[in-house]
């Protein structure tokens, strides 16, 4: 109960604060940043399925702030979160799913408020060719099939089994992957007939592997919260970096990765 | 022509500077020792006989069966051979118990375990090994683990016997007392026998005949008393000089047959090896002056010349093989039949603990072993 | 003069100071993290924990999977440590170095190298699908297969120091007795490798018990299939620590029993 409340605060403050708008934090590092010059190393730890959209995004955010240099930490978002409340030194947490960042809020671990910069659906991976012949999650219950998910305790999983479960289908999966990059590298390989990814992976794929769409009323969104950690090592950086990536180049990033707006 | 001994000619190229040659040939029942110096190739003929290093020309045939002959394309394998081999570090198998070892041998020919078991033991008996059935070879001494090694070998009845270097890990009493046991094992075995050594006094106790051997030749054959008389080599030379002789001591005293010679040793008793280098003994025409303790007449038997020097061979009372310059031979006018006068300090005669049992193994009981 | 020389000698004989500090911060690396481990048990939840399917199962296949891979690699690995050690061949140095190899690679590559060699779209494991159907991805030989290419290098190597160190001159006493070749080997030549054999067969088990990388990039992960204790520990540690622990502390117990169980006899040819 106590959760749920916690959760529809985090959810509210996150819609309210979902608008890029003028309301943002002292130091504008999102176009060149007007304050003092940012320095320094500035840790991000990024969900596996941000990796391609945040190295463009840190890329672009080097080159606009020169002394900073922006190092990505990319894993499924629980391994992060637990990283996290060991005392990882780390600026800036990009979670893939909200109750992860919950849980490091819940441990006062976030500076300031998370807030939702991103959106991800889910979308079934197969290999080129769609050699099984996979048309929905209903094939997700063909035994004859090598099926993947990402493991239950990661966002990826966790969602994957609400679309199934949704769908009314009880699947028969022959391994849960670690993470949601691994399992895209097994169905790339042609390892596997099929596994639930997100779009944002089957468009980084580049026609590496092709993808089968699910139907919105068994999808489940993904909402990224992004926020800014109380242990920060360089909090000014960090702040700078969660602004980039609200801000209209940031998104824009995003956009072009397949991300839907927060 | 076949024989049920040893009949080996061959060679084995070790390496670009060393060639093996030997010719020897062992009769059944008879023991050839091949005497040699380090390095002379002595571990290179064990290998070559015993089948664990192919010839590359000549033959090695055993009672009638050709072992190795490279020109007819025959090599039979150690395993079929039968030679038995006692070698220079006996290489008992450590992870087995004593019986086990000996058992190894007929167990390896296809007997059955039990029946190997009861082969080893009776071998354990006549080797004077009751009670070590269990024991593992590190846990044994020198002198148990060269009879053990011994027993081993003939347990699994073999054609012939290969000895290499049986007695050169031992110490020295050691070695005096397993002579005696070596000396009566070779003698019930009815094959051929051959003895590897360095030491020439195993060689000339254990051995009927001797092969000198030297960078890889055969330089000299024959009895103990050819090599000691006629050596070929100087190596052979070195080795003649030793007298050997054995008798009974009781302070300060030996008794040689009929003879007594004063030792420096009072202390020791029993039966004595002695011996005594040819040019430690002075020949004379006169008595001595000063008469020596050990001193007394007797006739030469033979003069061998030997370059610069003569070798003599005196009669009774104790034969004896003596050395003396060309100079010395001519001065005193030595010649065969001489009557002399011989004389041996007694601090010139070295003396060493004996077994009455190994003279007697030597079947030669009124001259001295020599 | 007597007092300093015989209390120099006693000092010699310890060891000398300057060298319990290194060893002591070794030993302490080596302490630490199972200090911490231990601090971290859920000491009153264990009991729970360790009887759950999660566990049982994750403790059965890694059991199934590292005692396999121990038997395979000395089936397979005493011959081919025989080879190295015995056999003169062109190339010698070549197989030796390859089968050196997954003991240096990081086991993530060694698992994507089974995949494209036995994977359903690989080398040998495509023709072996099509053919028979047998797929080794995703399935408990598939564990076995990558385990025992990571652990079997370690029997190989023991072995064939082993051997090589042999006094071959037994053998050839051996076979002066009568014991034809394949005599030789059963009755003498393993008997004295023996503890370097064993000594290998437990490196490999321990070796093929803590496999990870290649086994979840190559069998995948699925409880009861192929979720081996690390795996599951690798994927409890996100979501429920005190598991995590649980099933670390079996492994840490397990594969202490058996290594104590060796005591000093059989590392010593190590």
């Amino acid at each position: 109960m106590l959760r749920a409340l916690v959760l529809a605060a985090v959810a509210a403050a996150a819609l309210a604060c979902g608008q890029p708008d003028a309301d943002a934090p002292a130091s504008r590092g999102g176009d060149g940043g007007a304050g003092p010059a940012l320095q320094g190393k500035v840790l991000i730890s990024a969900a596996a399925s941000l990796r391609d959209a945040f190295s463009e995004i840190a890329l672009a955010f080097e080159a606009a702030n020169a002394g900073v240099d922006v190092v990505l930490n990319l894993a499924s978002s629980s391994l992060l979160r637990a990283q996290i409340l060991e005392g990882a030194p780390v600026d800036v947490f990009a979670s893939a799913d909200i109750s992860n960042m919950d849980a490091v809020v819940a441990a006062g671990g976030v500076a300031g408020e998370a807030r939702i910069f991103a959106r991800n659906a889910l979308r079934i991976a197969v290999p080129k060719g769609n050699p099984a012949g996979v048309r929905g999650l209903g094939d997700f219950a063909r035994p004859e099939l090598l099926l993947g998910l990402c493991a239950p305790e990661v966002p990826c999983g966790a969602f994957a089994r609400r679309a199934l479960a949704r769908a009314g289908v009880v699947a028969s999966v022959d391994t849960y992957e670690p993470d949601v990059r691994a399992l895209l590298t097994r169905v790339e390989l042609g390892e596997l007939d099929a596994g639930v990814t997100y779009v944002t992976d089957v468009i980084a794929s580049r026609g590496r592997v092709e993808g089968i769409e699910i139907p919105e009323e068994h999808n489940v969104v993904a909402e990224y919260p992004i926020a800014v950690l109380a242990g920060a090592p360089n909090p000014g950086a960090a702040a700078a970096f969660v602004a980039f990536v609200l801000s209209d180049a940031g998104q824009a990033i995003l956009r072009e990765h397949g991300f839907a707006a927060p | 022509m076949s024989t049920a001994g040893l009949e080996a000619d061959f060679a084995v190229r070790r390496s670009e500077r060393f060639t093996l040659r030997i010719r020897l040939s062992v009769l059944p029942g008879r023991t050839v020792a091949l005497l040699g110096p380090n390095g002379a190739g002595k571990s290179t003929v064990v290998e070559a006989i015993a089948g664990l290093l192919p010839v590359d020309a000549g033959r090695i045939e055993l009672a009638g069966v050709l072992l190795d002959c490279p020109e007819r394309g025959v090599f039979v394998p150690p395993e079929r051979r039968r030679v038995g081999v006692v070698f220079q570090d006996l290489l008992l198998f450590p992870h087995l118990a004593v019986i086990e070892n000996i058992a190894f041998g007929p167990r390896s020919r296809g007997v059955g375990r039990r029946a190997a078991l009861v082969r080893a033991r009776q071998w354990i008996e006549r080797l004077d090994l009751g009670g070590l059935e269990h024991r593992r070879p590190p846990e044994l001494s020198g002198g148990q683990a060269q009879r053990v090694a011994l027993a081993r070998a003939l347990a699994a009845d073999p054609l012939l016997l290969l000895l290499d270097e049986p007695l050169a890990a031992l110490d020295i009493t050691m070695r005096t007392r397993l002579r005696r046991t070596l000396a009566q094992h070779l003698q019930q075995f009815e094959g051929p026998r051959l003895l590897i050594t360095h030491d020439p006094t195993e060689a000339f106790l254990l051995a009927d005949e001797i092969c000198i051997i030297e960078a890889g030749e055969i330089t000299q054959s024959g009895t103990v008393e050819d090599i000691l008389l006629r050596p070929r080599t100087p190596y052979a030379a070195d080795l003649a000089g030793c007298n050997l002789l054995a008798g009974n001591a009781s302070r300060g005293e030996v008794a040689v047959g009929t003879h007594v010679l004063h030792i420096a040793d009072t202390g020791i008793e029993g039966p004595v090896l002695l011996t005594i280098r040819p040019n430690a003994v002075s020949v004379h025409r006169t008595p001595p002056e000063g008469s020596p303790r050990n001193c007394w007449e007797t006739t030469l038997e033979r003069l061998e010349p030997l370059g610069s020097r003569v070798r003599l061979l005196t009669g009774p009372p104790l034969p004896l093989a003596v050395e003396v310059t060309r100079e010395a031979t001519d001065e005193l006018g030595l010649h065969q039949g001489s009557r002399v006068w011989v004389a041996v300090k007694a601090t010139e005669i070295g003396v060493q603990p004996d077994d009455a049992a190994a003279r007697n193994a030597r079947k030669r009981e009124d001259q001295p072993s020599l | 003069m007597t007092e300093r020389v015989s209390r120099r000698r006693r000092s010699a004989a310890r060891l000398p100071v300057l060298l319990w500090l290194p060893a002591g911060l070794g030993l302490t690396l080596f302490l630490l993290p199972f200090a911490g481990l231990l601090a971290r048990t859920p000491w009153r939840d264990l009991p729970v924990l360790l009887t759950s399917d999660i566990v049982t199962d994750a403790l059965r296949l890694s059991l199934i999977a590292s005692l396999s891979a121990a038997g395979i690699s000395l089936l397979l690995g005493v011959p081919l440590a025989w080879l190295l050690a015995r056999a003169e061949f062109p190339g010698r140095s070549l197989v030796r170095g390859m089968v050196t190899l997954p003991l240096v690679l990081p086991p993530v590559v060694g698992g994507a190298a089974l995949l494209f060699a036995f994977g359903r779209r690989g080398l040998v494991g495509e023709p072996l699908y099509e053919a028979t159907g047998l797929l080794l991805p995703f399935s408990t030989w598939g564990v076995v297969v990558a385990t025992t290419f990571v652990a079997m290098p370690f029997l190989v190597i023991t072995v064939e120091g082993a051997l090589r160190n042999l006094d071959r001159r037994y053998e050839g006493a051996a076979a002066t007795l009568g014991a034809g070749r394949w005599t030789v080997m059963r009755r003498v030549t393993l008997p004295m490798i023996a503890p370097s054999l064993v000594a290998g067969t437990v490196l490999t088990w321990a070796r093929a018990l803590g496999e990870f990388g290649a086994t979840i990039t190559f069998a995948g992960n699925l409880q009861g299939r192929t979720q081996t204790l690390p795996l599951a520990v690798f994927v409890a540690l996100e979501s429920d620590r005190d598991a995590a622990v649980a099933i670390s502390l079996v492994m840490v117990v397990v594969s202490l029993l058996v290594l104590i169980a060796l005591r000093d006899r059989w590392w010593r040819p190590l």
